[in-house]
């Protein structure tokens, strides 16, 4: 049997806080450094989804079948690319239409609301099913959660909800001896294939790449060494272009690496969907702990490892009765950024300040900085929620009375 | 009389509360009739190689007050000299920081840790930094050596000598050797307000040779002067306390928009181990447990500000419990504009400024007994520092009982318009003749 190769492509944009200051509070409900948001969006799109999607829209069209990808893309990127970079959302519903792309499902907002309890969770899924549907005119039945964070219960909600495969990382302490170069099983739901990231040979693309060492011909080596039924290559988008600059040959490099697989004896492109439905699960996976993509730890500490994250977070997820009550679109727009993920990593403190690859996002001086600005933020949020709601109740009696 | 002043800074160019208490000061003992020769540190450019350069009382003055300045007021002024001398010295900075950041400039062309003393007086002072001492001591030295020259040249124009903190004490001495005149000292802080128990032995040792060598010893609060005699060891007799008063920078009172309904409990300073601000986080978490509708602000930074915002994260509080950053100028009349109840929890404050202002704006106010200032208020409740109990329930009483808030901020308004420097100045000058006396 060939050797399944995929490449996945993560695509999300968070929106970004303008400083909030106490002054701010009760008098200004525009949270959002809306020109920092654009120039970040349209810079990324030139960059990287723009050339990166024509390249891979001509090798699609020049390999007629023989190369596929998937994409996952969250929500808030999505709404993003419409209001400043439409011509970027074009050319992903292209890539949508050749028949030879899969969109993935994700978190609509790029969220950490899979480790929370209640309904939160399953209804940012079926927001971002919406919104792929609408936008890419697909269902997915593949799911890669935020950050591929993963765990059995995480893994057991989401084959509820229907899917029939999902993505994440082939960490290690979770593995133990076993090879991330094949299909598993949930371990509580047994239909549910988890197909896991080969952490090694994704990272020599979008983190080692740079240093000048690696080449098509090399990786070839690295993909036929691997004993494995399927290689995932997966990794954020902005690898192409941003993290790696054009002028490193990132994108020549993978012109070229995608015609050698093409032309190898014995390996295949598929989507990771695809790839998991053709590959029979070897064995169960067990997780009984969240884990993720992020770090050495493969752990979710980036996001809630320290007590500024666990006062944000909980926070954060106090307001969920009360914004879902009140159903309005304004209040559901500022929730929507509220979640994604990026603001708990901005307050991490687990990495020195000694310029790791992982700050080169991070808009604030330090986590504190972030974590401050973030509660402001929230503060005046939840005041606002709570007036509407009283708003709302006291409305619904007045028309209870009249009646 | 005629005094001889050492000072670190006087307005505009300040960085604390010593830059106001002198013009308070001297502005009251013009007044008084008295003639101040004041002498302060400030670095120029090489345009100018004089070590000292006279200037215009006024001048300095006028970019203080924002108001035109009236022709009274120019005629008070006419009554005080100032002599800059070329010097780096930086108030506020500790040997060890005024090493770092002279290291930091000569570097990167910029300062570390300006949010605490404010960037400018920093960068003003240090763009020539070739010039002047290596270190905080050597130029400590330096301004002696040139304040003996000062003394020489203004030979016969002065009856007295008075130096503010430790800083100008070498120069006082050196004053007091070279002219005979009596020596006053002025203690607004001693290191053990500044440092805890880990004192700077160098910095002791100045701040012991300079009240030794004085005739008289002026302290801002009875606290302090307890510390004068029991830590330092200076003989009760001549140490004097002479109570800071407050003078208002004239200027238009702003009108805020409040943001939040809540109300609104503000600390104001550097988040320092001195200030006392974990048990301020402590007291909040317990008012929270009891009311909701009120919110903490920090206003300031310094070297606790981390652990405080960890500290507050723990607690759960962080959605009621906010943190400014430094204020500056207009930002900190708005914080005090947009506060009901503001609160010092000091652990040791020599006299302490920041809750008169706020009485001024209106603002009840909490501070705690160990704070030179709650000797001369009767309209401020008064906690220990370390009774986070009687804070919760001094903060939660102001917040709830608007009577109660209503008194403290009304009696605190006429209480802190009654003190005058005018006053201080008299007693000042009794000290001045004191000494005088004691020297014949």
């Amino acid at each position: 049997m060939n050797k399944t190769i995929c490449f996945h492509f993560n695509v999300h944009q968070p929106l970004r806080l303008k400083t909030y200051r106490f002054f701010n509070m009760g008098k200004d409900h525009n949270y959002l450094d809306m020109s920092a948001n654009r120039a970040v969006v349209q810079r990324v799109a030139a960059d990287c989804y723009l050339p990166m999607n024509n390249l891979l829209l001509e090798m699609i069209e020049q390999y007629q079948g023989a190369f596929k990808v998937s994409f996952s893309i969250s929500g808030l990127a999505v709404e993003q690319l419409k209001h400043y970079a439409p011509e970027a959302l074009e050319s992903f519903k292209q890539l949508a239409a050749t028949g030879c792309v899969e969109f993935v499902a994700g978190s609509y907002c790029h969220s950490l609301s899979s480790l929370v309890e209640g309904k939160e969770f399953e209804q940012e899924v079926k927001a971002e099913v919406a919104m792929i549907k609408k936008e890419f005119g697909q269902t997915p039945t593949t799911f890669a959660n935020t950050e591929l964070i993963y765990s059995d219960a995480i893994g057991d909600r989401v084959a509820a909800m229907g899917f029939k495969a999902m993505v994440t990382e082939g960490a290690k302490h979770v593995l133990g001896w076993k090879s991330a170069d094949y299909i598993y099983a949930n371990a509580l739901n047994q239909k549910l294939r988890i197909a896991l990231r080969n952490y090694k040979l994704s990272d020599d693309i979008s983190l080692n790449f740079g240093g000048g060492a690696i080449n098509a011909d090399l990786f070839m080596e690295w993909l036929g060494a691997t004993n494995g039924e399927v290689v995932n290559h997966v990794m954020g988008y902005d690898t192409f272009g941003e993290r790696q600059k054009a002028s490193t040959g990132i994108f020549d490099f993978m012109k070229a690496l995608v015609g050698k697989v093409v032309a190898a004896e014995g390996m295949e492109f598929a989507t990771v969907g695809e790839a998991a439905a053709a590959h029979q699960p070897i064995g169960v996976l067990h997780c009984p702990h969240p884990m993720s993509w992020a770090d050495e730890e493969r752990d979710i500490t980036a996001w809630l490892g320290n007590e500024l994250q666990n006062e944000a977070f909980s926070k954060l997820y106090d307001m969920q009765s009360n914004v879902n009550k009140l159903g309005s679109d304004d209040f559901n727009y500022v929730w929507n950024f509220m979640k994604a993920s990026d603001n708990f990593y901005y307050m991490a403190t687990k990495w020195f300040s000694d310029g790791d690859a992982q700050h080169y996002v991070n808009p604030y001086d330090s986590s504190y900085a972030a974590f401050i600005n973030y509660m402001n933020v929230l503060s005046d949020c939840q005041i606002e929620v709570e007036k509407a709601l009283e708003e709302k109740k006291a409305a619904k009696k007045k028309t209870t009375k009249t009646a | 009389m005629r005094v001889l002043m050492f000072g670190w800074e006087f307005p505009p160019h300040i960085a604390g509360g010593l830059g106001t208490a002198c013009y308070g000061l001297t502005r009251s003992l013009g007044k008084l009739g008295v003639d101040v020769n004041f002498v302060v540190p400030r670095a120029y450019g090489d345009e100018d190689q004089r070590f000292v350069r006279v200037v215009n009382a006024s001048d300095v003055n006028a970019t203080y007050t924002s108001a035109p300045v009236d022709t009274a007021e120019q005629e008070l002024w006419r009554r005080v000299k100032f002599y800059e001398i070329d010097s780096n010295m930086v108030p506020y900075v500790t040997p060890e920081d005024f090493e770092k950041e002279r290291k930091a400039f000569e570097e990167s062309g910029c300062n570390a840790i300006h949010s605490q003393i404010g960037g400018d007086v920093w960068k003003e002072r240090y763009t020539f930094s070739g010039k002047y001492g290596a270190n905080l001591m050597e130029e400590v030295a330096r301004y002696a050596t040139v304040a003996a020259q000062v003394a020489r040249d203004l030979e016969g124009q002065f009856d007295v000598i008075h130096a503010h903190d430790w800083l100008t004490y070498y120069a006082g001495m050196a004053a007091k050797r070279v002219s005979g005149k009596p020596l006053v000292v002025h203690i607004h802080a001693t290191e053990y307000d500044r440092s805890g128990e880990s004192v700077n032995p160098e910095v002791h040792a100045i701040e012991k040779a300079g009240m030794s060598a004085a005739d008289m010893v002026m302290a801002v609060s009875h606290l302090t002067r307890n510390i004068v005699i029991n830590r330092y060891g200076i003989d009760p007799s001549k140490v004097v306390t002479v109570h800071n008063a407050v003078r208002f920078a004239e200027g238009q009172e702003i009108e805020v928009e409040r943001g939040v309904k809540d109300k609104v409990v503000t600390f104001l300073g550097r988040i320092t181990y001195q200030k006392g601000p974990d048990y301020f986080v402590e007291a909040a978490a317990k008012v929270l447990k009891r009311t909701k509708n009120v919110r903490f602000v920090m206003a300031g930074s310094g070297d606790m500000m981390n652990h405080v915002i960890r500290r507050v994260a723990k607690l759960g509080i962080a959605d009621k419990f906010h943190f400014t950053g430094f204020l500056r100028g207009d930002d900190v009349k708005k914080m005090f504009a947009m506060s009901d109840v503001y609160i010092m929890p000091s652990v040791s404050e020599p006299f302490g400024i920041s809750p008169l202002e706020a009485m001024k704006s209106n603002v009840p106010t909490i501070i705690s007994k160990q704070s030179g200032v709650a000797e001369v208020l009767d309209y401020a409740i008064k906690v220990d520092y370390w009774d986070i109990d009687a804070m919760a329930d001094a903060i939660y009483g102001l917040v709830t009982y608007p009577a109660l808030a209503h008194i403290f901020a009304e009696k605190g308004l006429q209480e802190v318009n009654a003190m005058k420097w005018d006053k201080a100045a008299g007693e000042v000058l009794d000290v001045y003749e004191k000494a005088c006396a004691m020297a014949k």
